[in-house]
């Protein structure tokens, strides 16, 4: 019996116990784990306490799951991307998909850290994951140099939680749609093995956030959209003929002089390239000079072209922190994952906000009901448009919408193919009841926000 | 060579020079971090610190640490500007007793001291710094200075210089609101005693005077004046009154300020020359900050109107380096030499927003006589505190004391070291007469899964990073340091500042 067995006995079975587990996961997969390697990792996974989750039975499998068959899929190997790679590769995962579409740029290298100068050019991807490979002992990273929307269902089906680095709300909600397209529901249930937890990560400056999302069953991307209010851009108005600020002096020069005056030919704006923001900066401060506007800069130049969002490498490693540990506990089920979503900032002192986010009722995405549309029949399908662009809780980028109409399909508008928009741009004057529209019609729409059709449906007011 | 080292670092730094600017970056470069123990926790804290370009470090191993051997250059000269220790905590390092006397070797040195800890699922910071000072704090929703409450003589030439009723419909409606705020402040004004609106019911009426005065097209119906909407909508906060914030009030009543000396930090100095503006050529208001927010109006209104603002700071900075001047010469010292004019600006600028950030050293924290009691009892009377983490942190420290060793390391431990720990538990709360209650939960949560090894690698990376942007804030002094005790728990992914 064990409790009869001498302290010192019983301490040495323990111990070799503990051991052979050790050797053991070395040696299944071909010896390269090293005694107490996963000690740190394995402390969590075997033994139970107080606040572990319900379902969480302390073992070895935990373990052998985590380090042979969990596969992770990174989204963005940038700022967020390089530190979730290294937690993820630290932890014990070995299995480990990168998606990003960029090369590297030397302003990258200020928190990019898996990337060195001789490294600018390169894609992302592919130098992250060589870099985790050469580093970690067993990790297999495979890189993808591609933007998210070129990968396909059956390339995230395979992936058993995927974690967003991205700097995109366009790309993340595209992520998010993708994810839920994936879900199968049955009689109206919905099939638990068909969800894969989607952990996002995003940082600005000093702040950031993580959050949990479960498809299909917690609040999604859109079902907070409005928590990303709308990018505001200065009016027209003011760009072309009363400026006040060194940021109207450049939009103007980057949206008003650059067409009309084509200084590199027929080549649009590269804000990358320093020849053209060069360019920019100078037509800048001639138009402040001509309003005696002061603050042009080439740094602030570069800044409103690009749109530049400050970032520095601590924000970085606390959000991919917090996002590798919800990965962690998911892949694991060693703890309650969060619920589920944190709020970071350190500009005075240390500040973290934890709620649950609440599923929408009617959010376009997730929701699986038709979305409403209320409009008077005299209404413009221009007004349409505008409403699917600007409500707060849609925020489409150029939505095409199409209809069925006596039995065929119907393009009513589409921006995105030159011959189609021009084909179709005469609808946008047309009323509704002009269109052939009627109460209760049903319309498609697509945009790069969703990989799915978004349906709605026509509710005719007086 | 020198010019393409600068050209390349302007672009690998970019994105953060954004937030600290040029001057930032260069405390950064200029700085000394002591890293004590940190091998233990690989390379984290160190990229983390490389990454944004700090000069220069000293790394020493936490076996061998002392208070009085670590790094004895690097504490105990003189110049211990731009230095900053760091200990990481993570195994072996005995931490109450080699902190505690690295903590006092380090406070008499007025070296900044951050402690970072982990066990298991909580991570732990605590800051160590005497007196740490901040010009630059970046605050996310700052008032605006508009003055309107007592517009200063060439504001309220400025206003004069307008006559809304007389201007044509194009003009009218480029009119600036802070214009506008201020004619229809002094029609009130004149009709109401002298007194601005001050409640709610008053303040809408105001805002109706300025609603009656949009033009109107030939029907009656009022035109669409952006300019006059934006003044509606900003009247509340127009109308706030020039106030020094409390918090500068304080530090003009320090003893700092008060005794300027020739050892006096210029932060001291500008501060008290601020002081002696605000009671001079201030009439009790701090220099004009000299900036006003975008506003709908044409270029040339909205860059005179900025222009007044412009040049009434600069007239204010140049006052207030007088007052530097002689204050310096009073103490022996050369102006501008001491503290260049560019300095004395920026002070200035961001006077309403100083900060000074004083931390209870780590001896007071642990003395009897001086723990901070009613932090801990009133912290402990939510159910959800993170106080319990510091606590059974503490009472795990006891447990290696007694022990040499961590609770719960081998499996076979755990029940024995249960009780064990309890009792560090209690013996900790009786010696600081603390009447708090620790569930068992949370005793047995620590030393089940919390032993040797524990560190996860992923609290850890959230800790160092957290920890690496306080160092940052106190070596650019920019951005506000946390005080003093921060606890993060990975387990529920929140976290709690602590004063302790």
């Amino acid at each position: 019996m064990a409790d009869a067995e001498e302290p010192e006995k019983k301490r040495r079975r323990i111990e070799d116990l503990t051991e052979k587990m050790a050797v053991d996961s070395g040696h299944r997969d071909g010896g390269c784990d090293w005694d107490g390697r996963w000690n740190h990792v394995k402390k969590f996974l075997e033994r139970p306490g107080p606040f572990t989750h319900p379902d969480f039975e302390p073992s070895t499998e935990s373990l052998q799951f985590l380090l042979e068959t969990c596969k992770i899929l990174v989204i963005g190997a940038g700022g967020l991307g390089c530190e979730l790679l290294k937690n993820l590769a630290l932890s014990g995962f070995r299995l480990i998909h990168v998606v990003d579409m960029d090369t590297i740029d030397p302003s990258n290298l200020n928190r990019q850290f898996l990337f060195r100068p001789n490294d600018v050019g390169r894609p992302k991807a592919d130098v992250a994951a060589d870099f985790i490979n050469s580093r970690v002992p067993g990790c297999k990273v495979v890189p993808h140099f591609k933007k998210i929307q070129d990968c396909d269902e059956s390339f995230y089906r395979q992936f058993h939680i995927i974690v967003c680095g991205l700097d995109s709300i366009i790309a993340r909600r595209w992520m998010n749609g993708m994810l839920i397209s994936l879900l199968s529901y049955e009689d109206g249930v919905l099939d638990p093995s068909s969800i894969i937890p989607l952990i996002d990560g995003g940082t600005e400056g000093f702040k950031g956030n993580a959050r949990v999302i479960l498809p299909g069953m917690t609040a999604c991307i859109d079902c907070t959209l409005e928590l990303y209010p709308p990018q505001i851009n200065f009016p027209m108005c003011t760009i072309a003929s009363m400026p006040r600020l060194p940021e109207h002096c450049i939009e103007y020069a980057r949206i008003l002089q650059w067409p009309k005056e084509k200084p590199f030919g027929e080549t649009s704006l590269d804000g990358d390239n320093p020849e053209h923001i060069q360019w920019v900066f100078e037509r800048s401060k001639e138009r402040a000079a001509e309003f005696n506007i002061t603050g042009v800069t080439y740094r602030l130049t570069q800044g409103v072209v690009k749109r530049i969002i400050p970032a520095v490498a601590s924000t970085n490693a606390v959000i991919a922190a917090a996002c590798a540990t919800e990965v962690f506990k998911i892949a694991t089920s060693a703890y309650i994952p969060l619920n589920n979503y944190m709020v970071f900032n350190d500009v005075d002192g240390l500040y973290t906000y934890t709620f649950e986010a609440e599923r929408k009722e009617n959010c376009s995405a997730c929701s699986q009901v038709p979305q409403d549309l209320q409009f008077p029949p005299s209404a413009k399908l221009q007004e349409v448009l505008e409403y699917l662009t600007e409500n707060a809780s849609l925020q489409m980028k150029s939505p095409a919408i199409t209809t069925t109409l006596e039995g065929k399909n119907k393009t009513l508008y589409l921006q995105s193919v030159k011959s189609i928009e021009e084909r179709t741009r005469p609808n946008l004057c047309k009323t509704l009841k002009e269109l052939g529209l009627s109460d209760g019609q049903e319309l498609a729409v697509a945009d790069i926000t969703t990989p799915q059709t978004v349906l709605f449906k026509l509710n005719f007011t007086a | 060579i020198m010019a393409s080292t600068k050209a390349s670092k302007e672009q690998k730094y970019d994105r953060q020079l954004r937030l600290w600017g040029d001057h930032g970056q260069e405390t950064l470069e200029n700085a000394h971090v002591c890293l004590i123990n940190a091998t233990a926790t690989g390379t984290e804290i160190l990229k983390n610190l490389v990454l944004p370009g700090i000069g220069a470090f000293t790394i020493v191993d936490g076996h061998t640490v002392t208070g009085e051997d670590a790094g004895n250059n690097f504490f105990l000269s003189k110049d211990s500007i731009g230095k900053v220790c760091v200990a990481g905590s993570f195994h072996f390092l005995p931490t109450a007793l080699t902190c505690l006397r690295l903590g006092s070797v380090l406070w008499s040195a007025s070296v900044p001291f951050l402690v970072c800890k982990t066990y298991g699922l909580i991570g732990y910071m605590r800051l160590v710094v005497q007196e740490h000072t901040v010009i630059e704090s970046h605050p996310d929703n700052a008032l605006e200075d508009l003055r309107l409450d007592q517009p200063y003589a060439e504001f309220q030439n400025h206003i004069k210089s307008y006559d809304l009723d007389s201007m044509e419909k194009k003009d009218h409606s480029h009119t600036p609101w802070i214009i506008i705020v201020a004619k229809y402040l002094e029609k009130w004004l004149s009709e109401h005693n002298g007194q601005p609106p001050k409640n709610y019911k008053e303040k809408e009426a105001f805002r109706q005077l300025i609603r009656e005065g949009i033009r109107k097209n030939e029907n009656g119906v009022p035109e669409d004046e952006e300019n006059f909407e934006e003044a509606i909508k900003n009247v509340n906060t127009a109308l706030n009154p020039t106030k020094i914030p409390s918090a500068v009030e304080d530090l003009f009543n320090s003893e700092q300020c008060k005794n300027i000396t020739a050892q006096s930090p210029c932060f001291w100095v500008m501060l008290r020359a601020v002081k002696e503006f605000v009671h001079n050529e201030g009439n009790g208001s701090l220099p004009v900050r000299g900036t006003i927010p975008d506003m709908i109006a044409d270029s040339q209104k909205f860059i005179n109107l900025q222009n007044v603002y412009r040049e009434k700071a600069m007239q204010d900075a140049a006052a207030v380096s007088k007052h530097v001047e002689s204050l310096l010469q009073s103490v022996g010292k050369v102006w501008p030499e001491s503290i260049p004019e560019k300095d004395i600006k920026l002070f200035c600028k961001n006077a309403s927003f100083l900060r000074v950030v004083r931390c209870r050293s780590l001896a007071e924290e642990y003395s009897v006589d001086t723990v901070n009691k009613d932090e801990i009892t009133s912290c402990m009377d939510s159910p959800d505190s993170e106080m319990v983490f510091y606590l059974m942190l503490r009472a795990v420290d006891r447990f290696y004391q007694q022990h040499s060793r961590y609770p719960g390391v081998y499996n076979y431990q755990v029940e024995e070291d249960i009780s064990k720990l309890k009792a560090c538990v209690n013996s900790l709360l009786q010696e600081y007469s603390l009447n708090v209650n620790i569930k068992d939960d949370y005793i047995h949560e620590f030393f089940c899964i919390f032993g040797r090894y524990i560190c996860s690698n992923l609290l850890l990376c959230f800790i160092l990073g957290s920890a690496a942007q306080e160092a940052i804030k106190i070596i650019s002094h920019q951005f506000v340091p946390f005080n003093n005790t921060f606890i993060y728990n990975a387990m529920s992914q929140t976290s709690a500042t602590l004063r302790l």
